[in-house]
Order: C-alpha cells, then structure tokens, then sequence
C-alpha cells in the first residue's frame, strides 16, 4: 500500500471531500496563500480558489462563531485554529453555540462542522502552543472529538467527520504531520467512533490517545521483552468513546493502564478509569493506572519538556509495577 | 425617506399594528411573571418596539434575523406565532423546540430566525456566519443582527464586526442602544460618546439614529440593505431608545434609574408616537385604533390560554436531538 504522511492524508481529506461537496469550504488564519501554520492547506487555494479557502483576521471567537452561522446555513465548514490553545477564545462559540444547536432547537438546525486544530509538546513553543485539551471538550455533551494517531486515520476520520451533521472537534498533533504510514487509495473512510486494537497482548491493557499511541506501542515492544504482553488499544475518539472495546480488553488481560499528553487528574484517562471500575471491576487483577502530564503548564525549556509527556520508559515501569502487584 | 416615503397606509396600518401586538405581549408576560406558570424571566422590550418592526418591515423571507435578548417584535413581525412565543415562556412542548429552548432565543428556519445564544453578544459572530454563507451561495439576501449597547462591550462585538467588514458581508448590524447594561449606564461602560463611530474603524458606514421612530429605523435598515444586497457590506445602525421595564421583571423600572428619566421617555413612547402621527395624517382613527388593540389583546389572551392549557414535554424527551441524526456507517455512539 502506498505511504504519505499525516499531513498529506489530512490534505487528501479535505481536497476529495470538497470535490464532491461544494459546500465544504476551509477558513482560518494563514491558510490560504500561506498554506497553513503546518502546511496542511498549502496548495488548496490554487484548486479551490479564495471562495473555498479563505483567511480570516486573527479572530477565534469569530472564525468559529462564523462557522457556526455558515453550518445553520447549509455550508459545512472546516475552521483551522492554529493551536489547540487558541480554543480559550472561541470555547463561546464551540460548547454555548455549536455544541447545542441541535438540542436548542429540537433537531431543525444542525450544525456540520469540523474544527481543525494542532495540539501537542514537542516542538519547543511553550505553554500556550503545547497544550492538549480534549477533556475540556470531551464533557460537553453535543460534540464530537477524535484524534487519530496514524495518517490512514487522520484521512478516513476527516472523510466520515466532513460527512456527518454534527460539529466535530478534530485534533492532530504537531509531531505526527511528518508521520508516514500506509492509506488506502480511494474514497477511505474510517468510522468514528471505534477503537483500534494496535497490539494485541494477553497481560495488560493500555488505553492511548492521540500521539501515545506510537509511545504505548513503542512500549509494549520493550515489555515483549522481558515477557510482558501488553495489548495496544488507540481510542481514537473520544467523544464517542468505545466503551465495549476497553472492557473486552480488560477482561481478557485484567488490568488496565491509560496514557495520554494532557495532565493525568482530570484527564480522559479518569473516564476510562471510571468506566472500567464500574462496567468490569470483577476482572480486574490489579488497581488501574494512570499516566498524563505532570500537574504543571507545559514547560517551554527543552530539557523541562522532555519530561513533561509520558514516555515510553514510563509506561513500561507501570506496567511492570503493575504485573508485579497483580494476582498474576 | 426614499423608502419610508413609499410605504402604502396599509404598510403603516401594519406596522402600528405589529407595535400595538409587541407591547401588549409584553405588558402581559410581564404581567404574568410572579404568578405561576411563566417559567422564563421576562425581559421586556417595552419601549423598544420600533426597532425591531421598523427593521424587520419589509425583509424577504429569505433574509436571515438573529434576535438579541430583547426583542419580542423580531419574532412576532418575522412570524412567530404569539401562542408559540407565549408557549416557550411557559417551557410547555408547543413552544421552542419543544420545550428545549426559550422564548428568546429560540430559532426557527421557516421564518428565517437564527437560533441565538443567551449569552450575550456571542450571536453577532454566529450571524456573521450566516452572512457569509449567504455571500459565498452566491445570493443578494441579508443578515439583520439584533444586540444592545451591553452586547457591543463584548470581544465577539469586535471580532463579528471586524470579520464582517473584511468580508463585504451582507449584513447589518441594529444596535439598540437602550442607556442600560443590564444596571449599568452606558456612561459608565464606554467613554465614546456614540457607538456608531465605532464602524468607521471597520470600513464600512455607521449611523446614529431615533430608534423610537419605526419609519427611521425602517428607512435606515432599507439603505443598508441596498448596499448588503449590492456587494458593498455591513452598515451599524445605531438606534437610541430607552428600556421602559427594568432588566428583567425581578426589579422594579426605577432600579438605578431616576423615575423623571423615566417619565421623560415615556413621553417619547414609539407606539403611541407612530399611531399619532398616523392619526394626524388620517390613516388612522380612534375607533380603528381601539380595534387594533382589542385585536392585539385577544391575540395574547388567548396565546396565555394556549400556553396554559399545553403539556409539558415527556421525560423521555430529555435526550432527544442532542446529535443531529447520522448515517450510522460512519460513527458509532456508544452512549444512547
């Protein structure tokens, strides 16, 4: 199968799904001559001209808050916020309007709508470009959250989100655009909603979002070593969140580990924490863990945001940790 | 008065008739607030009358109103049935969307009204949307954006009109400004003298106007359609009026505000100034007038009974509409 990159298939989403919806159009900062903040658009005015791909003001509140007018009036937009942090100025317009649109008015209005944004450490920019914050998101009931870790994901998740009628919050992060990894050619559309099994494994469950998923995995290669086998679960979305797919898991291998990038209290971890306790508590051989960020603002020293996301020598002490505590 | 001018006596007939049907809503729901049964806190737009018929008169059906807090007549020029209106004050199943939403903030395709939000200024960026949609389909219709001097203190104000601007939207921008922010004089929120300078920072025209005269505000939404519909963008009207209720209905009218302030404005009542100008030019009689009213009163009577006598939504509705219904292939919801 042919190999692009992350960025490539988020590209490739956006350019087939407005050739066949002339109804989807792009708006942000930067992204039509420049091509966007990470290139996602580069090249997508010269196709679709400047009514299809337009640059705002640098304005959050409006971009997304203009999103929301243009969904209620048949368009479909795709919003690119820069940084995931930027959501703390257009929050109004994502969870008070977007969000509820449907609720509000009994089903007449609906509001399709992608909003695109970059989070994630690893690029040096500090605290206010590093953040991830898909829990804040993740408790507003109405939207829809995904982070697709690979680009067969990034692409087949933009495809089924620019379909959908339901404002969808789309996260990618800033190390993964130069990620290559097979896409099928043609009209691939993943559905949303559905974990993926990355690793199979009989001792233990880790749960990743995001960009942990390439961590845990990296992990579970460590633990194969000294026998452990961890089964890789990428959640993928987490609103919705596949529930049956992390109790099937646990019940097999009975213990349950979660990593992801934001801080760990608080975190979406807590909520497949909660689920797992509730839902499959009898399987459980050993007290659930939980990995994030530290309860800190992401550091901008390089030597301090080394330490600030899990790693994979994290992940593999708790797993340890946890198969040396657990019944066995 | 290019388009004033060329109102028919019917027009005029009709449009005191929305004003007379606005207020003696108003009158009542505020009436009924405190008595059992209203269930949303009125904020009546008593005073503010002709802002919103003067504005909406005379819009296609194809253009698009985003209502602010305040403004009853928005809804009920634009279609809104008084039963409906009266109904989602009481949150009964025949109201808004079923009880889900409010009588203020409700939308509703069919009459062109955008769901608005209540917090407040958020919706002028929501309109922009709108306006931006309509410009990219291609079509000559328009965006009427309702919000009050309070709501232009908001970032949103800023960004909505600022967007609007670089874009050439079709939309104009009725601010009601009414002297009040919710308590707060609009003294003491801005040191500008006026607001409708504020769209000469923007590029595009901003004007002060009488908003207690219903053919001013008519006139001046009918020349900045011209230039929405014709390419040329936004136009901020300015339209100065007074709230003759207090904020809402927990506080009396008086509530940090001298009562010869109010009397004073109540000498400049819109609806009684449009019908004595009609009754001067003898479009309009006394017993013509008291056949409106009883009309208007009738309508609201039996908008109560109706509201009174609705149900309630089903408890099972509680989780309807959350999420606009899907193609099933291509998400999976886990949670019902």
């Amino acid at each position: 199968m042919r190999q692009i990159t992350y960025r490539e298939a988020i590209r490739e989403a956006l350019q087939e799904e407005m050739r066949r919806d002339p109804a989807i159009f792009i708006l942000g900062e930067d992204v039509a001559e420049y091509g966007g903040a990470f290139k996602v658009t580069a090249g997508m005015l010269e196709e679709f001209g400047p009514t299809r791909v337009l640059d705002t003001p640098l304005s959050e509140s409006a971009i997304v808050g203009a999103a929301v007018g243009a969904a209620l009036m048949g368009m479909h937009p795709v919003a690119e916020l820069m940084f995931a942090d930027f959501i703390g100025v257009a929050m109004d317009a994502v969870v008070n309007h977007a969000a509820k649109i449907s609720y509000l008015s009994a089903g007449e209005y609906c509001a399709p709508m992608v909003v695109r944004m970059t989070y994630g450490v690893g690029l040096h920019k500090g605290a206010h470009h590093s953040q991830s914050v898909e829990s804040w998101l993740s408790n507003v009931p109405g939207l829809t959250v995904v982070m697709p870790s690979t680009p067969s994901d990034a692409k087949g998740m933009l495809k089924a989100a620019l379909r959908l009628s339901n404002p969808v919050i789309y996260f990618e992060h800033a190390l993964l655009y130069n990620r290559k990894g097979p896409v099928p050619d043609g009209d691939h559309i993943v559905p949303i909603g559905k974990a993926e099994v990355r690793r199979e494994g009989q001792d233990l469950t880790v749960v990743a979002t995001g960009r942990m998923t390439e961590v845990a995995l990296e992990a579970a290669a460590s633990l194969q070593q000294v026998g452990i086998r961890a089964e890789v679960i990428d959640l993928r979305s987490i609103v919705p969140f596949d529930e049956m797919a992390v109790i099937e898991s646990v019940r097999k291998t009975g213990r349950l580990l979660t990593v992801h990038e934001a801080p760990c209290r608080g975190g979406f971890g807590a909520e497949v924490a909660s689920v797992v306790a509730e839902k499959a508590f009898g399987h459980l051989d050993a007290p659930i863990r939980r990995l994030g960020a530290p309860w800190t603002p992401v550091p901008f020293s390089p030597a301090l945001e080394a330490l600030y996301p899990p790693c994979a020598k994290d992940i593999v002490e708790a797993a340890r940790s946890m198969i040396g505590s657990g019944a066995g | 008065m290019v388009f004033a001018e060329q109102l028919s006596n019917t027009d005029l007939l009709q449009m005191y008739r929305w004003m007379i049907l606005t207020r003696t809503f108003e009158d009542r729901i505020c009436a009924l607030w405190g008595k059992g049964g209203i269930v949303e806190l009125p904020h009546g737009s008593q005073g503010q009358e002709a802002i919103a018929v003067g504005a909406c008169f005379g819009l296609r059906r194809s253009d698009q109103v985003m209502p602010s807090l305040r403004a009853r007549g928005v809804f009920l020029v634009r279609g809104i049935p008084p039963r409906v209106q009266m109904a989602a004050a009481y949150g009964r199943a025949t109201g808004a969307a079923r009880g889900k939403s409010s009588a203020h903030h409700m939308g509703d395709r069919s009459s062109g009204i955008l769901p608005s939000s209540a917090i407040v200024g958020a919706s002028i960026t929501v309109a922009v949307g709108a306006a931006l949609a309509i410009k990219l389909q291609g079509r000559d219709d328009m965006v009427v954006c309702f919000f009050g001097d309070g709501a232009a203190q908001r970032g949103d104000f800023h960004e909505g009109l600022n967007f609007a601007g670089a874009f050439r939207l079709p939309i104009v921008f009725i601010l009601e400004n009414n002297g009040y922010a919710e308590y707060t004089p609009v003294s003491r929120h801005t040191a500008a003298a006026n607001f409708a300078c504020r769209a000469a920072g923007y590029g595009f025209p901003g004007f002060t106007l009488d908003g207690n005269d219903a053919l001013a505000v008519y006139e001046a939404t009918q020349q900045a359609a011209v230039a929405a519909r014709s390419g040329k963008g936004p136009t901020l009207l300015e339209c100065v009026t007074y709230r003759l209720r207090s904020h809402n209905e927990v506080t009396p009218p008086e509530t940090c505000r001298d009562a010869a302030e109010i009397d004073a404005w109540k000498a400049r009542d819109p609806v009684s100034r449009l019908g004595a100008s009609l009754v001067l030019q003898g479009i309009l009689d006394a017993s013509q007038q008291e056949a409106l009213q009883a009309e208007a009163s009738a309508l609201v009577e039996d908008a109560v009974r109706y509201a009174e006598q609705s149900p309630f939504p089903s408890a099972e509705e509680i989780s309807w509409c959350v999420y606009a219904e899907e193609n099933g292939g291509l998400i999976v919801r886990g949670i019902p």
